[in-house]
């Protein structure tokens, strides 16, 4: 029997799950070596599980997520997030850092018909995740990487390495040298190639904290640069800013900034 | 936001409830008459606008991509828009023709997704994109091309095509050269073709032959197809400037859904999107696409929803002679971007999305940063409109097993395109009888 793959969404942008269609060249071949018994984005039937792969994409935001995500883990053998929103929180964890009830009534008329949590959290806070993907959005070649090992029995292996690291290796010119533009390449995740850089700007670290990411030369350098207090902690808390090294040091920042207020 | 506002902020505030997804309808009927019709919408909140005060505004082009995956670069440039006009920026001509360029990979790589995976399954009877490979692997290898294409169009302006890297307020981080570009122009030509084939593909499905009272609004400029400007125009005559926004159209929020509706102040529901578009700008899109269109045995303007494939094919066929044209005649810009100074006040603009028109709505500090954020998705425009169909539709249903009604409330539903996966699979139909 083919191998069933799911594919389940939460709180996202559809992004990540865009990757598996955006995988033009491969998709029938895929479609050949796999059964997708649940994909909604790509197909209109459902099958019930168990499923020998699910991908998740998005962050647990409400308390009817907060149950599904332990009926989907139920269901299947080998669990991979997809994404910042599963694998960290996503954009949409700014609001832990805020009040929920008043970001409702920016949005909403009448907040009280709105069902939401006060937390965005990473997929892993709720339930065992066997395989984290990074990216925001995920890369399509990672993907297909993590499928191939997957259905050859393989545990998948990336990269930690640094964005930073990434550059030098296309010969990329620095950023932050040649134009002093603040860059989150030090700490950031490889995975996108380097994207930013090559288009001459800073990181912005939508691909998460590098394995390696030292913290505390990173604060240095941004502040080497001008970049302190709220301003630094702005850049950290982002996409991936509720990930634990990054919200740690931010959290400290902020904390120091407002005992020096 | 303009202090005109300030007083009915409470009705006025924008959702960024995503309507991709989760979502339901529910009929309640009573001796055949429909006595309750709700679309819901589950799609969990994510707060944009709310978590946007405080941001800095230079952050707002890659924060807002993150609203939607499939359409990132719409966000992209409705954002970039609204700071431009917030800031005064004056864009260079050929800065102006890239995000046009950027613009059309983005139409065309989003409804070649739509028309390929999501509806053209529906009409040859299949489930998927999968399955109606093995029915017509022809049709679906040259959707697949056509995709990819458009794809490849913004990744070379952006780096990727989804959430792409490269727009900014005041133009691009970096441009591309001259022959960079020609790169892409043998895969443009290649795909032309596809393009016409693709649109006597959907023009020949079963489409139904039904006849709406609609509104269509879109933009209109002087002398192009609407993209990145002119003025708000509608098919019952508003001719209005994209900052009169709010003197003709106020949204409301529903008990059942998570989206918010828009509608014309007094008069209610409209229809955003390609079939709009084409309506209100058959005269601008070039000789070729009209005989195109003409071909297709449908009268133009056409007030049938389900005539939205059609226009979203020809729509790709006209992006595709604006790439080329553009790339023909490109010259790199002198600057990637404008230089500018942060300041306070207000500024809002509409961008054409390939789903319709996007409103946004911004007001900064004298740092730049963002004081207030308003964004109108076109989902929720269209949101009103799609309930109204169903409710032309639904009487005819009341005979059929639900598999059947299910399925073709599904189709008036994805007419409108409305997101990627509540455009599959977002139906869970409770009819209380
Ligand atoms: S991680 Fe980014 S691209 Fe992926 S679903 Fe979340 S917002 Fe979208
Ligand atoms: S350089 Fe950084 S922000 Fe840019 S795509 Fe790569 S990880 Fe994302």
């Amino acid at each position: 029997m083919k191998p069933r793959i799911a594919v389940f969404k939460f709180a996202s942008c559809d992004g990540c799950q865009l990757q598996f269609l955006n995988a033009e060249d491969e998709l029938l071949t895929l479609a050949s070596l796999v059964e997708f018994a649940y994909f909604t984005e790509a197909r209109s039937r459902a099958l019930d599980g168990p499923y020998d792969i699910a991908f998740v994409e998005g962050s647990i935001t409400t308390p009817d997520d907060a149950r599904r995500i332990i009926e989907v883990r139920e269901r299947t053998r080998y669990l991979v997030t997809i994404g910042a929103c599963a694998t960290a929180g996503g954009i949409q964890a700014l609001r832990n850092w805020s009040e929920v009830e008043q970001y409702k009534r920016v949005v909403y008329p009448s907040p009280e018909f709105i069902s939401t949590l006060s937390t965005s959290t990473p997929i892993s806070e709720h339930v065992k995740v066997d395989f984290e993907l990074w990216g925001c959005p995920i890369d399509k070649h990672q993907l297909i990487d993590v499928v191939r090992s997957l259905l050859s029995r393989a545990k998948p292996a990336l990269p930690g390495h640094s964005v930073c690291m990434e550059c030098k290796r296309r010969g990329n010119v620095c950023v932050v040298v040649a134009r002093g533009e603040p860059c989150l390449g030090p700490v950031t995740r490889t995975g996108c190639g380097a994207l930013c850089p090559a288009y001459d700007r800073g990181c912005y670290g939508c691909f998460g904290p590098a394995d390696d990411a030292n913290m505390e030369a990173f604060t240095r350098l941004m502040a080497s640069q001008g970049i302190t207090g709220m301003d630094a902690v702005r850049r950290l808390r982002s996409i991936n800013g509720y990930v634990r090294p990054w919200r740690e040091t931010a959290d400290a920042i902020a904390k120091n900034q407002n005992q020096n207020d | 936001m303009p202090s005109r506002r300030t007083k009915t902020r409470t009705i006025n505030v924008s959702n960024l409830a995503r309507v991709e997804g989760e979502g339901a309808l529910h009929i309640r009927l009573r001796g055949g008459e429909i006595s309750e019709l709700k679309l819901e919408i589950f799609e969990p909140p994510r707060f944009f606008e709310a978590f946007l005060r405080g941001r800095d505004s230079r952050e707002a082009p890659d924060l807002n991509a993150r609203i939607c995956g499939i359409c990132p670069v719409a966000y992209q440039m409705s954002t970039v828009h609204a700071f431009e006009r917030l800031y005064g920026i004056t864009i260079d001509p050929a800065v102006r023709a890239l995000r046009r360029l950027y613009y059309c990979g983005e139409w065309i790589e989003s409804h070649a997704l739509h028309i390929h995976m999501l509806s053209a399954p529906d009409f040859m009877g299949c489930d998927s994109v999968i399955t109606l490979a093995e029915k017509d692997r022809a049709a679906v290898e040259r959707g697949l091309r056509i995709k990819q294409l458009g794809n490849a169009i913004v990744a070379k302006l952006g780096g990727r095509s989804v959430h792409p890297v490269g727009a900014c307020i005041g133009g691009f981080t970096r441009v591309p050269r001259r022959e960079e570009l020609a790169e892409l122009r043998e895969a443009l030509m290649r795909e032309r073709d596809d393009a016409l084939e693709c649109v006597r593909w959907v023009a020949r499905f079963d489409l139904p032959a039904v006849e709406r009272d609609i509104e269509f609004v879109s933009l209109r400029h002087p002398d192009e197809y609407p993209m990145n400007e002119g003025r708000i125009v509608s098919s019952r005559g508003i001719d209005a400037a994209q900052d009169e926004f709010d003197a003709w159209f106020e949204e409301s929020q529903v008990p059942y859904s998570n989206a918010l509706h828009s509608k014309i102040k007094a008069r209610g529901a409209y229809f955003v999107g390609p079939l709009a578009r084409i309506n209100l700008n058959f005269d601008r899109l070039g000789t070729e696409v009209q005989s195109a269109a003409r071909q297709t045995q449908i009268a133009w303007p056409s007030s049938n929803p389900y005539t939205s494939i059609v226009a979203r094919a020809l729509e790709v066929l006209y992006a595709i002679e604006e790439a080329l044209r553009i790339i023909d005649t490109y010259e790199p810009p002198s600057a990637p971007a404008a230089k500018f100074e942060l300041r306070a006040g207000t500024g809002c603009a509409i961008t054409e999305a390939p789903r319709g028109a996007l409103y946004h709505a911004y007001e900064t500090d004298e740092r730049g940063v963002i004081r207030s954020a308003r964004i109108v998705p076109p989902t929720s425009q269209n949101q009103a409109r799609i309930e109204a169909d169903l409710r032309e539709l639904i009487p005819q249903l009341i005979e059929r097993s639900h598999v059947e009604a299910t399925r073709a409330c599904e189709m008036a539903i994805r007419n409108y395109d409305p997101c990627i996966s509540c455009s599959t699979h977002f139906l869970r139909l409770e009819i209380e009888r």
